[in-house]
């Protein structure tokens, strides 16, 4: 029996350590943001787990990276990572002892795996960066409805699970086999609305790199970014990435369902673009990642020291063939100076760069432009399509030396 | 004594329920959203009811009032289709012009 003092010490440190822990379940609006394009005012919201993220929808949520964070680093902390979902039944709650992940379909032996039958399977780990295929969609001109989004939509971490190869193979694939399908926790609020579920190709499944994490950057999932499993697909835009995944069905066909079908399509061709203002002939499923890069430690409006040297920094990554080259501009991109390429974590991940630049007085507009390792060059000229997807034209920031 | 008990006992099934919510423990685990409080943009316009009735069972209303503005009737006809038609919202057809209406006026 504990006595009377040790009863008001214990429920004075409850309550201190309740004060903050409820704080993060109200609605904690620390401020707010404008985003750089028209009706770009967002609150920035603190939900559990997160610190206060730019808040592009509550129900279901949609939260974008504040883009200062992406400067602390190669690695977006778990707490600053961007949000996405698609359906307003998102699960709230979990039984992490009842959870199973059940495949089944054209396999020889369907499987009902728990989380611990999981993570008793040989681990894998990979840094991988995850991108909203709108990623950046508030920047397209002329403007394009959906999801309005500045850079934030996008984040590198640590991933660690199984490979979707040695669950597949656990359970036997059927030479029949065409392709995979993903089913997460999250539901429709009308049974009309079709179940966000997605498909990869038998042998993009298989390619040993798609897998099955429960852990990112060293723990448990943020609920939101997918507790307590989810799927990587590295180099891939974000909706293959499955969040809460529960179901694995391996099917004979190609799933034509509104998220393969109609959404999360891109023109077919090599710039998957069109004039702006038109509609594609021909699209086909969203795929990779292009290349894109950033300067992060300095936003647009920004004034720097003039004749001094000035520290630029950023990151660029592509769709997994890794980063060459990245080059700096400050005379809107007729000539351009290499920079120095930070620590490789992985031809998937991030890569930091970094460099100086001398500025006499005056305004400036700052490009930076990675090259990949197989040679795909940032476009100077934005490209467009009717869904605002793949944005990567050249970044620009304008800035004052004084 | 009994009052302090009360509290400590109020303020551990209050932890209990936090700490699930931060998911430390094993078993059973839940989160909790903040609380909603987007509205949509008030107006006579015959269709502001209506949108407010027809948009808001499956997503907040953040979706529309982040569109881009000025868009016109053509963009949110096809909206409003794509909801019908695409999601299942069970929009009545004659409705659609007044709630086209509305949002265009408005958005």
């Amino acid at each position: 029996m504990l006595d009377r003092r040790h009863i008001i010490k214990g429920a004075g440190g409850l309550a201190v350590a309740l004060a903050g822990a409820h704080l993060g379940a109200q609605r904690a609006v620390a401020d707010s943001v404008t985003l750089p394009f028209d009706n770009g005012e967002r609150p920035l919201v603190t939900y559990p787990q997160k610190r206060p993220l730019i808040q592009l929808t509550e129900r279901p949520p949609q939260l974008e990276t504040p883009f200062a964070v992406f400067d602390e680093g190669a690695i977006t902390p778990n707490d600053a990572f961007f949000v996405r979902y698609h359906l307003g039944g998102i699960p709230l709650e979990i039984d992490t002892d009842a959870f199973r992940l059940e495949v089944g379909g054209k396999v020889n032996l369907p499987l009902s795996l728990s989380l611990q039958d999981i993570k008793a399977m040989a681990p894998k780990e990979i840094v991988a960066v995850n991108q909203c295929s709108g990623n950046s969609r508030g920047l397209f001109n002329p403007r394009v409805g959906g999801g309005q989004l500045a850079n934030g939509a996008m984040g590198n971490a640590r991933w660690v699970g199984v490979s979707l190869k040695s669950v597949l193979d656990k359970a036997g694939v059927r030479p029949e086999a065409k392709q995979v399908v993903f089913d997460g926790l999250d539901r429709p609020v009308m049974p009309e609305t079709p179940d966000f579920t997605k498909a990869l190709d038998i042998d993009h499944a298989r390619d040993g790199e798609a897998m099955l994490a429960w852990s990112m950057n060293g723990t448990d999932l943020p609920w939101l970014n997918g507790y307590p499993l989810r799927l990587v697909v590295p180099g891939y835009y974000g909706t293959y990435w499955v969040k809460h995944v529960n179901k694995i069905t391996v099917i004979d066909g190609v799933l034509e369902n509104f998220w393969m079908k109609t959404a999360y399509r891109i023109p077919d061709n090599s710039c998957a673009c069109v004039a702006p203002g038109t509609k594609p002939d021909k699209t086909v499923p969203i795929g990779r990642f292009n290349v894109r890069s950033f300067i992060t430690n300095i936003q647009g409006g920004d004034t720097v020291r003039a004749n001094t040297d000035t520290p630029l920094r950023g990151i660029a990554f592509d769709g997994g063939r890794g980063i060459k080259e990245v080059f700096i501009s400050s005379d809107g991109g007729k000539t351009w100076s290499g920079t120095e390429l930070g620590e490789d974590l992985g031809k998937y991940s991030y890569r930091t760069w970094h460099t100086n630049v001398k500025l006499p007085a005056g305004s400036y507009d700052l490009l930076v432009r990675a090259t990949s390792r197989s040679g795909e060059v940032q476009p100077m000229e934005q490209r467009w399509n009717p869904s605002g997807y793949m944005r990567n034209v050249v970044e620009s920031i304008h800035v004052q030396a004084a | 004594m009994k009052d302090i008990k009360l509290v400590v006992v109020s303020l551990a099934a209050f932890a209990l329920a936090v700490a699930a919510s931060t998911a430390t423990f094993a078993g059973s685990k839940e989160y909790t959203l903040p609380d909603e409080t987007a509205a949509l943009t008030k107006s006579h316009d015959a269709g502001y009811e209506k949108a407010e009735a027809n948009c808001t069972a499956c997503h907040s209303v953040d979706y529309i009032n982040t569109q881009p503005r000025g868009k016109g009737k053509d963009f949110w006809n096809a909206v409003v289709n794509k909801m019908m038609h695409a999601y299942g919202a069970p929009v009545s057809e004659p409705d659609v012009p007044a709630i086209v209406d509305y949002l265009s006026r408005n958005y």
